[in-house]
């Protein structure tokens, strides 16, 4: 049954490693597919090889440096043992009822087609941002944009940076930038005090990374990084690029009295968590579910990682955001369960201690993880704020305005009308970076919860492919000819 | 003069460098032309960086001539394409600078130096305006 | 017992078949409503390809074409809005000589239904459109055809027709619908309705209805499939289509391209579109048009549309039971003629007769001429 077997894993960060040295010490041969050029995912990303860059990992990776390390060299180790593509697009999935299916690939401007019998998805996440008037300036990234910058392009976003938004990325980017030197103006939390502490004692079941957490906001409070919470960011200004962040406090009243503080920058940092990559699950046809905790659509999954579809298998963040340890913990259950399927060992309860453990260890980090939404809840509630002039959809320039009038003449009231009928998350993201704040903007014009307003529907090919790509393939066969129309 | 703090803020130029470099600053340099003159990188830049360490801007949006820097960094925003010279298209967070690359943030590739003045409208100057 | 509605006019099927029906004949003063299972507008006429075109249809279908062009003419006055229609002329490419010989013999007989047609090629042709790849050696222009956005136009007639006063039901499948010698009996969501006439404009599933009179037809869906690129500077100048079937592009006023060609997968109920099409239609898209050698691809999707052993749509009375009109099947060229459907279907609701000429739309041309099928009274 095994010769017969084809495992894909899409992926090479804390999952998908993970899931690929389990199969390989159960004997087998799994194709790893990644779209870097280094294995890592994001947390545990690589600077270009060979380019001459010379940080260590301890300045790379911090504290996580260890766990970097240990990534990095795994998969090395496994470089033999295993099919390894990087800077592959994997931009379609085509599954066949639980019979397998192909995935269709992008790989060094010339189109792939990757068969497997199973697949493994560890796609990750992005940051999860909502919009501010002004965020489109030139100087306005992600959090994990800016940490993306220093950490592989030993860069700055800017000369003098505002980090905003809420989540503990918000405080690890902004401590790894004062650390290599950057002037960091300020820190805002949208997010009180109080919902951390209030969120303590399921924080306290990751104590290791509560304690991560806790220092670096320690740190930048020894260090005089101005750090302000219970947000409420107003504006970023500028002509041809940001010069400037306005907010104020989002208890000061209403109207005239709030005062608006300017806090002067040439760049900004933002994020207010992170959103899984779960558009490869959608269009292989796995059924989604709303998670309350996140606010989000994610793919049904088992404890294993199944999900609906007999050979698919989910795990790490591109499933649902649990953090790199999680990733890790899943990319190895679900390999497990492949292994299950497949009927591959030489008994059914080889590893039932194991999984039941993995298991147990992902539940605790769950409750860690509702703990961190909690302390951290992303402010989609103030969609109402958000003026009718703040873009909404970056890539098709459609503001907040636009959204609501649509919505207020009783002309969609779920996702994907609202998209068809006024073109947000038809642009080149797909919706990554406006889905979610359209979807805040639906149930607060209808007064209904985020859940009830639909899903964004992934569309192949997952991300934009040059048009150019389809002209070395001498292979391809013409339309049809019942399949011509006029 | 660039003295009080003031000035130094408002004073950002598209034709100022949005990206700093804190480290990492001895590799090997590379050059690239951009809008057509001549300018210089590190091996291991990706064009992004590159470009943001020459200016503020990577690209203007094709419904308001808005400038753009880019955003997400990783690959999954889509707003930092650009284009070389001969027409190929370029996601510039996630591709390496090469020696000797050409690239175009504005419609049309100018020699002049950068005066932070509105990109020439798309379809100008192309061979492939066709009919109105 | 729940309570009864009655009606004039039940329509089934919220496309834009149905939601010019409901206009027109709400305009006209009957009282009308139209089941829709899901959003108007939503599938094959919300998501085809947009092409507002007479030209390349066959004779039998021109007349209707003709009628229904004058419909999107007044589209602003008639449903609020301009849906982005652009009369950007439909240029229909020729390969080979033959090709031409076949547009020429083909703008002979559309002039003869008043439709002017101009033939271009040679010199003349290459200097008009340098943007396009030298496969393509000539063309026939109709100037007075072009494109328009299926999404706002399709729910914007629905809107019209409820402004209008028909009563549009979305979310709200049909259970069950009879004919009980006087009128049509309809249930859905658990409320009874009752109509003297009962419209059949379910698109890719109106044989569920149809089978429930004997007046099947046959009828296959079809998933074709599109593509949109990200905005380009503007270039492609007309609607443009191949003689004898190909590929399809149009540009829209932002600068999208949206390209048709092909088939996706489908299981009569959802569609989606096939990578292997993707990628063939990529490089037959880039050869015709060679700018498209610098742009991204970046949505593509497919919708289920009902298509006839002759491609000609089912338009018109059933033979079996009295005021029950069908009108389906469009395959794949429903878009511009849908609104005149509207027209024509009211007209034969409110005066029995239409002077549009419908016959070789005719829902039983597909039955062998010796076989007489039972009639059904009622189910």
């Amino acid at each position: 049954m095994t010769d017969a077997a084809r495992i894909v894993i899409v992926g090479a960060g804390p999952a998908g490693v993970r899931a690929a040295e389990t199969l390989v010490a159960a004997g087998l041969r799994p194709l790893v597919l990644d779209e870097q050029s280094r294995c890592g995912g994001q947390i545990y990303r690589q600077p270009a090889a060979g380019a001459g860059f010379e940080r260590s990992k301890r300045t790379l990776y911090g504290f996580e440096a260890a766990k970097a390390h240990a990534l990095h060299s795994t998969m090395e180790a496994l470089l033999p043992h295993i099919g390894y593509q990087a800077d592959t697009l994997v931009w379609d999935c085509e599954a066949r009822n639980g019979q397998g299916g192909r995935l269709v690939a992008l790989h060094d401007a010339r189109e792939q087609n990757v068969p497997f019998s199973h697949l493994i998805l560890a796609t990750g996440a992005t940051d999860r941002v909502l919009p501010i008037p002004g965020w489109t300036l030139p100087g306005v990234y992600t959090l994990g944009g800016a940490q993306t910058a220093l950490k592989t392009q030993g860069c700055a976003i800017g000369s003098q940076i505002v980090f905003a938004g809420t989540g503990p990325l918000l405080y690890l980017v902004a401590y790894q930038y004062a650390k290599a030197g950057a002037r960091v103006a300020a820190v805002l939390d949208t997010s009180p005090l109080a919902a951390q502490a209030r969120a303590l004692p399921k924080l306290a079941r990751q104590p290791a990374t509560l304690a991560k957490g806790v220092y670096y906001v320690g740190w930048l409070q020894a260090h005089g990084v101005r750090i302000e919470r219970n947000v409420t960011l107003e504006r970023v200004h500028g002509e041809r690029s940001v010069t400037s962040l306005a907010w104020r406090r989002a208890d000061a009243g209403n109207g005239d009295e709030a005062i608006v503080e300017t806090i002067r920058c040439d760049a900004l940092a933002l994020g207010f968590g992170l959103r899984p990559e779960t558009q490869l699950a959608d269009i292989a046809g796995c059924r989604f579910r709303f998670d309350d905790t996140t606010q989000c659509w994610l793919p049904e999954r088992d404890a294993a990682g199944r999900s609906s579809i007999a050979g698919i298998y989910l795990a790490g963040d591109g499933a649902g955001i649990a953090g790199a340890d999680a990733a890790e913990l899943a990319g190895r259950r679900a390999a497990l369960a492949v292994l299950e399927d497949l009927q591959c060992e030489a008994t059914p309860d080889a590893h039932h201690e194991e999984t039941a453990s993995l298991e147990r260890a992902m539940k605790r980090i769950a409750v860690f993880r509702s703990g961190l939404e909690a302390a951290f809840p992303p402010p989609f509630g103030r969609a109402a704020s958000w003026p009718d002039d703040t873009i909404v959809c970056r890539c098709e320039q459609i503001d907040a305005g636009t959204l609501r009038r649509c919505v207020r003449a009783g002309e969609a009231k779920e996702i994907n009308r609202l998209k068809a009928l006024t073109r947000v998350g038809m642009g080149r993201c797909q919706g990554r970076m406006c889905g979610e704040a359209a979807l805040a903007l639906i149930a607060d014009e209808t007064d209904c919860s985020m859940q009830t307003v639909g899903r964004l529907r992934a569309q192949a090919p997952v991300k934009p492919i040059p048009l150019a790509a389809a002209l070395g393939d001498d292979a391809l066969a013409a339309i049809p000819e019942h399949a011509r129309d006029e | 003069m660039l003295g009080t703090p003031d000035r130094q803020a408002d004073a950002c130029h598209p034709c100022d460098p949005q990206f700093v470099r804190v480290a990492e600053t001895r590799r090997a340099s590379v050059s690239f032309f951009l809008d057509g003159r001549e300018a210089q990188a590190l091996v291991g830049d990706t064009v992004l960086t590159a470009v943001l360490l020459q200016q503020r801007f990577v690209r203007h949006s094709e419904f308001n001539d808005e400038p753009r820097a880019g955003f997400c960094l990783i690959g999954a925003c889509q707003d930092c394409w650009l284009h070389t010279e001969a027409g190929e298209r370029i996601r510039a967070c996630s591709t390496p600078i090469v020696a000797g690359m050409r690239l175009v943030t504005r419609a049309r590739a100018s020699g002049m130096n950068c005066d932070g003045d509105r990109a020439a409208a798309p379809g100008d100057g192309t061979a492939w305006s066709g009919e109105r | 017992m729940s309570e009864l509605h009655h009606y004039d006019v039940a329509i089934a099927g919220g496309g834009l078949v149905g939601a010019s029906a409901a206009l027109a004949l709400a305009r006209a003063g009957l009282r009308v409503v139209l089941f829709e299972r899901r959003y108007c507008g939503a599938q094959a006429s919300g998501v085809n390809y947009g092409g507002v075109r007479c030209q390349g249809r066959p004779a039998e279908q021109l007349p209707l074409a003709m009628r229904a062009r004058e419909v999107w003419r007044r589209l602003p006055e008639s449903i609020g809005i301009d849906g982005e229609f652009v009369v950007s002329g439909h240029l229909r490419l020729a390969r080979s000589e033959a090709d031409l010989a076949g547009l020429a013999e083909y703008a002979h007989m559309a002039a003869e239904h008043g439709l002017h047609l101009e033939l271009i090629a040679g010199r003349a042709f290459r200097t008009r459109y340098p943007w396009l790849g030298s496969a393509a050696i000539g063309g026939s222009l109709c100037e007075t055809d072009g494109h328009a956005n299926p999404r706002l136009v399709s729910p914007a007639f629905a809107q019209a027709a409820r402004r209008a006063g028909a009563d549009v039901l979305e979310l709200t499948p049909l259970d069950d619908v009879t004919y009980d010698g006087a009128r049509f009996q309809l249930s859905a969501n658990g409320r009874r309705f009752s109509a003297d006439w009962l419209i059949n404009a379910a698109g890719a599933w109106a044989n569920t209805i149809a089978q429930r009179f004997g007046d099947a037809v046959p009828m296959q869906p079809i998933y074709p499939n599109m593509w949109v690129t990200e905005p380009l500077p503007q270039f492609i100048t007309h609607n443009l289509g191949v003689y004898g079937g190909g590929i399809y592009a149009r540009q829209v006023a932002r600068g999208n391209c949206i390209i048709g060609g092909g088939r996706g997968y489908g299981d009569g109920q959802y569609a989606q579109p096939s990578s292997d099409t993707t990628r063939t239609v990529m490089r037959d898209a880039c050869a015709l048009l060679p700018m498209l050698r610098e742009a991204l691809l970046i949505r593509s999707w497919s919708g289920v549309e009902g298509c006839t052993p002759d491609h000609n749509p089912i338009i018109g009375a059933s033979h079996r039971v009295p005021r029950l009109l069908h009108a389906f099947g469009f395959s794949g060229g429903g878009f511009l003629l849908a609104p005149g459907v509207g027209e024509v279907l009211a007209e034969l609701v409110v005066s029995g007769a239409t002077a549009t000429p419908l016959a070789a739309f005719d829902v039983d041309r597909f039955v062998p001429a010796a076989a007489s099928l039972p009639s059904i009274t009622s189910s």
